[in-house]
């Protein structure tokens, strides 16, 4: 099977496909793009979070005849934008359910003119009355979304849980809270488009996710398949903040282009971009455990709440992979979890890096140091006493068929942390220090994939061709917006076929080019998207050899020769594979039971904080992650990813708060929203243990999220270690160490200024 | 268009330039839109974030913050002017083989702000690297392989850094 076999471009550190035109700043993000005779759009918001529109009001001062100004009206298809649910309008018509919701579309020639006739236009409301908290939603005296608030609720059962406290030796109960967090891709969300009458509409743009963007804007426009075309532009970064939202700012731009007459660029400044799109899910997550006398779980009762914000978008599949990763890496014979995501009048929450795992891992991975600790045992031991091991089943009962190899991690990053001898040390300082300092850890898993059946009812198509000018060219809608899909995918195809990196190339990110391989989001994109590229450039050189006498070896210039005499006789060298499920597996969608993801990355995060007891400031002085994800197809992007995931971790728990007022975002700037710094981010270790997944692209599984889980709970759990208090919530900042830290040291109020 | 505005000359990359633009108009705003020079990037209008750094008399400056007026004069480097006939610049080439860059979109202000570092210190430490880029945010990489990528660029060059003025 390849994924053991020699290799020799897959695994080593080739340079990004496309760096060279980064470096030289000649890549094409979208507002780097014009358009013969472009205008620039703009959009009125809601300023109240819910109520009724009374009256729109146009400043007499204006020449409104230069404008193109799109109202819902003006949708020739459904005013919605679809993902899961119908329930999102494209424009509100009459009613708004959250601040910032875009009412009126303006388009002109002048980009500054366009904003200051957005800021001129007055919107006149009757105001309902809003729901801004999950308890407030809970309660439900308000209802604000469908018949009780509940935007999805899932249960998952294992075993008997409500039998299993009877005769636990230990039953340990705690709260963990989350915070929203903004993805802050240094590139705001932008599109182009253009509207003919003839050719339907085209959108150029900021996004990860092409095929979506091409479904809404169907609805939208109510036009057949072959009229709509997306393509995706240079994209500096995503974090899964540009895989639904892209949708309805290309809708918008689209409609003004079609208003107008003219192609419309809308790309967003920071403020809008913070206040109007979407964020990471608030969470809160409620553990009861059942232990016995040495330690080992007995049951674990779940119960997950996040805000999902206005709308439904994708609030439900995030919600059930913080369902699926709630009971962390270990066994535990009666599981029960019961979780719902509630409907607010906040902007919707929306996809972000770790979809639901950072905010279950959080809670499960601090809840076991506070296990630890009410029950007297080290919160290593307790672990290890739990760990899932292969032929052990998951709460969906999922058996671990592959390799889990945690406790290999667990010593690896201990050894290598000096763990141990650590936490001795500074237990000794921390008694005349005021800078006290602790260790943390995190165990976790996240699943590689789309939950459950989501991988066959996507049914992605991906493939190659060979083109007349002598490149294979991959066929994916998979994107790159930093991550490294060009990389390993050409990488994979040039090792599969034989041939050299130099001779592969993405063909466009174009629905008008390539076929659907899928989103680029659930760390799907190496293990599922590459397994197809792998397949493909087998099944091209298989075709090469019956028909046109390609040999059994060959140098790339016969393979080129090769696909010449097909192009001559045959026609066009193209290869496609469609996706194919791993044999034997089974999930039962209504009891959340089986195969939860066809496979599974594993990881402890080790850090070392600092926790200044004088200005109440923590640090994370260092940072260890070991990993097994599978093969590593790029050793220089997988650490990469492996830093950057761990630096944004460390930011969701320390640094990173979404102020809110009457639902409005109001630190919508990145004066102060705070993100971690060249100065801030500690070193970061990175090791991988490399075990091939025999159903990913050359061995792989997910990477990208995976270090996004780890770093909140390691790092306040080294807090815990460092002062002996426990903090439960994210993002933990100054005042809410000063306001636990001083009542236990006595310090007065005053001190805090 | 904007013809009526009193010219204002610069020399960019070597190069000199004259724009007849508002003086208020932003340095970056120039460089993009009347000089189609769009490898610096817009992040935060705002000073905060880095990605529009270009080097203008020696020094880095945030082109977001600089009414074009004040650019009189000046002699600037933008990312564009980085790589000499062709060849990547000891940084790009850095960044390329470390890993220093992963989407891109701040990379032109951190080469840029990484130029200006090695100009000033041919042999940072990694904590004399951190200060000198704390004002270019990276959302990707976790900065470490930039770190990486600018002690490699410094262990392999001899320092040709006075390449603002550089022929091309
Ligand atoms: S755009 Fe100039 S500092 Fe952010
Ligand atoms: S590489 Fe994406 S922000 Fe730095």
């Amino acid at each position: 099977m390849s994924a053991h076999a020699k290799t020799r471009i897959v695994g080593s550190p080739v340079p990004r496909k496309e760096g060279v035109d980064k470096l030289l700043g000649r890549a094409r993000y979208v507002d780097d793009i014009e358009r013969e005779g472009m205008w620039h759009g703009a959009t009125v918001r809601s300023a109240i979070p819910r109520g009724l529109i009374r009256s729109i009001g146009f400043d007499r001062n204006i020449d409104w005849s230069e404008f193109a100004i799109v109202t819902a009206a003006d949708i020739p298809g459904h005013n919605h934008i679809q993902l899961i649910f119908a329930d999102q309008p494209c424009l509100a018509d009459g009613k708004v359910n959250h601040c910032d919701e875009a009412v009126i579309l303006l388009a002109h020639p002048n980009k500054h003119k366009v904003r200051e006739a957005a800021a001129a236009v007055r919107i006149e409301y009757e105001p309902m009355p809003p729901v801004f908290t999950i308890e407030e939603s809970e309660r439900q005296d308000v209802i604000v979304w469908g018949a009780d608030n509940v935007l999805k609720s899932f249960l998952l059962e294992k075993g008997d849980v409500d039998s299993a406290w009877v005769g636990a030796a230990h039953i340990v109960e705690g709260e963990y809270r989350t915070g929203a967090q903004e993805h802050l891709y240094i590139e705001n969300n932008g599109v182009i488009a253009e509207y003919s009458a003839d050719g339907g509409v085209t959108i150029w743009g900021s996004l990860q996710c092409p095929y979506y963007v091409h479904k809404s804007l169907l609805a939208v426009f109510d036009l057949p398949e072959d009229k709509v075309r997306v393509i995706q532009t240079e994209t500096g970064g995503a974090f899964g903040g540009k895989e639904d939202y892209p949708s309805i700012l290309a809708a918008h731009a689209a409609l003004l282009a079609m208003k107008s007459g003219h192609p419309v660029k809308m790309v967003y400044d920071r403020m809008e971009d913070l206040a109007a799109t979407t964020k990471r899910h608030p969470s809160r997550v409620r553990h009861r455990t059942a232990l016995d006398g040495n330690g080992k779980l007995l049951a674990m009762d779940i119960e997950i709440a996040t805000d999902g914000g206005a709308y439904s978008t994708l609030s439900s599949t995030v919600l059930s992979r913080a369902t699926l990763h709630s009971p962390g890496p270990y066994v535990c014979p009666n599981v029960r979890v019961r979780s719902r995501a509630w409907a607010t009048n906040i902007a919707p929450y929306g996809a972000f890096r770790g979809f639901g795992a950072p905010q279950a891992v959080f809670a499960i991975e601090r809840h076991m140091d506070e296990i630890a600790a009410a029950i007297g045992i080290d919160p290593i031991e307790l672990r290890r006493r739990n760990f899932l091991h292969d032929g052990d089943t998951t709460a969906t009962e999922q058996v671990m068929r592959e390799p889990v190899i945690l406790d290999q991690l667990l010593d690896r990053a201990l050894a290598e942390s000096g763990y141990n001898g650590k936490r001795a040390r500074f237990a000794k300082e921390n008694k005349t220090n005021p800078v006290k300092r602790g260790m943390g850890i995190a165990a976790f898993y996240h699943g590689s994939g789309f939950t459950g059946s989501g991988e066959r009812n996507l049914n992605s198509l991906a493939g190659i061709d060979v083109t007349a000018d002598g490149k294979v060219r991959v066929l994916v809608s998979s994107t790159e917006f930093g991550q490294g899909t060009n990389t390993v995918l050409t990488q994979i195809a040039a090792e599969a076929i034989g041939i050299d990196y130099e001779d592969v190339m993405m063909a466009p990110p174009d629905t008008g080019i390539v076929p659907n391989s899928g989103p680029t989001v659930a760390s799907r994109t190496s293990m599922v998207v590459g397994r197809l590229i792998e397949r493909a450039c087998l099944q091209l050189v298989a075709l090469l050899r019956k028909n046109v006498g390609l040999g059994e070896t060959f140098s790339r210039e016969e393979f080129f020769a090769a696909s010449e005499r097909y192009r001559a006789t045959k026609g066009e060298v193209v290869s496609l594979c469609r996706y194919e499920a791993p044999p034997g597996i089974f999930w039962d969608d209504q009891k959340y039971r089986g195969e939860a993801y066809p496979a599974y990355a594993w990881s402890i995060h080790v850090a070392q904080v600092a926790v200044d007891t004088v200005t109440y400031s923590a640090e994370v002085e260092d940072f260890w992650a070991a990993q097994e994800a599978g093969r590593v197809l790029n050793p220089v992007l997988a650490g990469g990813q492996i830093e950057g995931g761990v630096a944004q971790g460390i930011g969701y728990a320390l640094y990173e708060k979404v102020l809110l007022q009457d639902g409005h975002m109001v630190n919508n700037q990145m004066t102060n929203y705070i993100m971690p710094t060249a100065e801030d981010v500690p070193p970061i270790h990175v090791y991988f243990v490399e075990i091939p997944f025999s159903h990913g692209g050359y061995g792989a599984k997910g990477i990208g999220e995976l270090p996004h889980d780890g770093p909140a709970p390691a790092i306040l759990n080294a807090i815990r270690d460092a002062v002996g208090i426990s903090f439960t919530s994210i993002p933990l900042l100054p005042e809410d160490l000063f306001a636990k830290l001083a009542v236990r040291t006595g310090v007065e109020e005053v001190a805090a200024v | 268009m904007n013809a009526g505005w009193p010219a204002i000359e610069f020399v960019v990359n070597g190069e000199t330039r004259n724009v007849h633009v508002p003086p208020m108009k932003r340095l970056l705003d120039v460089l993009r839109e009347d000089l189609h020079l769009t490898g610096s990037k817009e992040g935060c209008g705002e000073g905060e974030c880095g990605s529009c750094s270009v080097r203008m008399n020696g020094e880095l400056v945030n082109s977001c913050l600089v009414p074009v007026l004040q650019a009189q004069g000046a002699c600037i480097q933008t990312v564009e002017g980085l790589a000499c006939d062709g060849e990547l610049h000891p940084l790009q080439q850095a960044f390329l083989h470390c890993g220093g860059a992963q989407c891109g979109i701040c990379t032109p202000g951190m080469l840029m702000a990484a130029a200006q570092l090695l100009a000033n210190n041919p042999r940072p430490t990694v904590a004399e690297i951190r200060e000198g880029l704390a004002g270019n945010l990276c959302r990707c990489t976790g900065f470490k392989r930039i770190f990486d990528s600018v002690l490699s660029a410094a262990a392999q060059t001899e320092i040709p850094m006075a390449s603002e003025t550089h022929a091309r």
